[in-house]
């Protein structure tokens, strides 16, 4: 476990930074998950909705 | 409160300060090269356009970005490389590395990242021709062009231009699965263009080059070649512009229009070829240099909006 003495403490702007860059991954990821489900039913088409349960 | 949010102290050996983790979002995107990115879109999609058949729109779109962000992802790895460069020349010395907002190993771990994403995803959605071709072009220009040849031959951008003549090509497989003599001539278009683009370029910044220590041509042979190779150049690239009229996919609007605009090209480049001195020299390149970017820029267009109408009246 890292504890304070042994690490490089992150400036405020540093700290600032990364989550405004942890954010930006965010939002890529969850566009491409979305990406991923719109091109499944566009390859599969509207009858990967027809299907027995 | 976030994870993020409490993990502030990192595990790198302390030192006095760690000078990484200063990169905004923005200076990632200027990773990205944003204005070779934006024409590297627009040639791939004329590429996709003019290919015989159909793509979804939605594969499209995919293909496209994918397409862009292997270039993207291949500026990052260029600007991570030339770093040392970077720095010395003033055209790139605010690059995010040279600037001190990103580090390189930073910059190498987002490129890399994006190439392997940005080819599986045009593999796994679209096709793996496409994936493939995406692939090796980045792989030509971030290591052939940049590790390999920029640094060692006066004729690194004749080769290493090969990658960004690549796009159409790439846009022209994602529709079809393969290449073709119409897409190869889109392809000779731009790498036949790139030369006098860079050439022109690299007479008014030639001291930059020089003190960078980058081999082009009017540091290794001098203007006067240059300015015989432009023009070479420069007669070579007219014909092949008006090639897609000739192989008979585009109108003779486009015949005329790249006739126009090839009989410009030649004509700034031999203004740049007599002109040898002085600032009406200087003048000289910078005209041919910005004429050359509206020219690529011009047959593409043409060729785009030919495409529209052929495809809004089948």
């Amino acid at each position: 476990m890292n504890t304070g003495d042994d690490g490089v403490k992150l400036t405020t702007e540093q700290k600032k930074r990364r989550r405004s860059r942890s954010l930006a991954i965010a939002l890529t990821l969850a566009a491409l998950v979305i990406l991923f489900y719109v091109v499944t039913i566009v390859k599969m088409g509207p009858e990967i909705m027809n299907r027995p349960l | 409160m976030s994870l993020v949010d409490r993990q502030d102290t990192l595990t790198i050996p302390a030192t006095d300060r760690w000078d990484g983790g200063m990169g905004s979002v923005g200076d990632y995107v200027a990773l990205l090269k944003p204005r070779v990115m934006s024409l590297v879109i627009f040639t791939a999609f004329v590429g996709m356009m003019l290919a015989p058949g159909s793509l979804h729109p939605v594969l499209a779109a995919v293909a496209l970005l994918c397409i862009a962000v292997g270039a993207g992802a291949s500026g990052a790895l260029n600007m991570w490389y030339d770093a040392d460069i970077d720095r010395i020349m003033s055209r790139t010395a605010k690059r995010p590395i040279p600037a001190g907002k990103v580090t390189p190993d930073e910059a190498l771990a987002f490129g890399m990242t994006l190439s392997i994403g940005s080819v599986l995803t045009l593999g796994l959605l679209v096709n793996w021709f496409a994936g493939a071709f995406l692939a090796f072009t980045i792989f030509f220009y971030a290591v052939v062009y940049t590790m390999w040849l920029k640094r060692s031959t006066p004729q690194n951008i004749v080769i290493g231009g090969a990658a960004g003549a690549f796009p159409p090509m790439i846009g022209w497989a994602s529709v079809t699965g393969n290449v073709s003599l119409e897409s190869l001539v889109l392809f000779l278009i731009i790498f036949m263009w790139t030369p006098p683009h860079f050439w022109a370029l690299a007479l008014f910044k030639k001291g930059d080059y020089e003190t960078a220590g980058v081999p082009m041509l009017p540091v290794t042979s001098g203007e006067e070649s240059t300015r015989h190779h432009i023009l070479v150049y420069s007669l070579l690239l007219a014909p092949i512009g008006v090639a897609p009229f000739l192989f008979g996919y585009a109108s003779i609007a486009y015949g005329v229009i790249s006739m126009g605009l090839g009989a410009a090209f030649v004509a700034l480049a031999y203004d740049v070829w007599r002109k040898r001195s002085g600032d009406v020299a200087r003048t000289a390149s910078i005209r041919l240099f910005k004429f050359s970017i509206y020219y690529l820029f011009l047959l593409f267009a043409v060729l785009f909006l030919e495409s529209i109408l052929g495809r809004m009246m089948a």
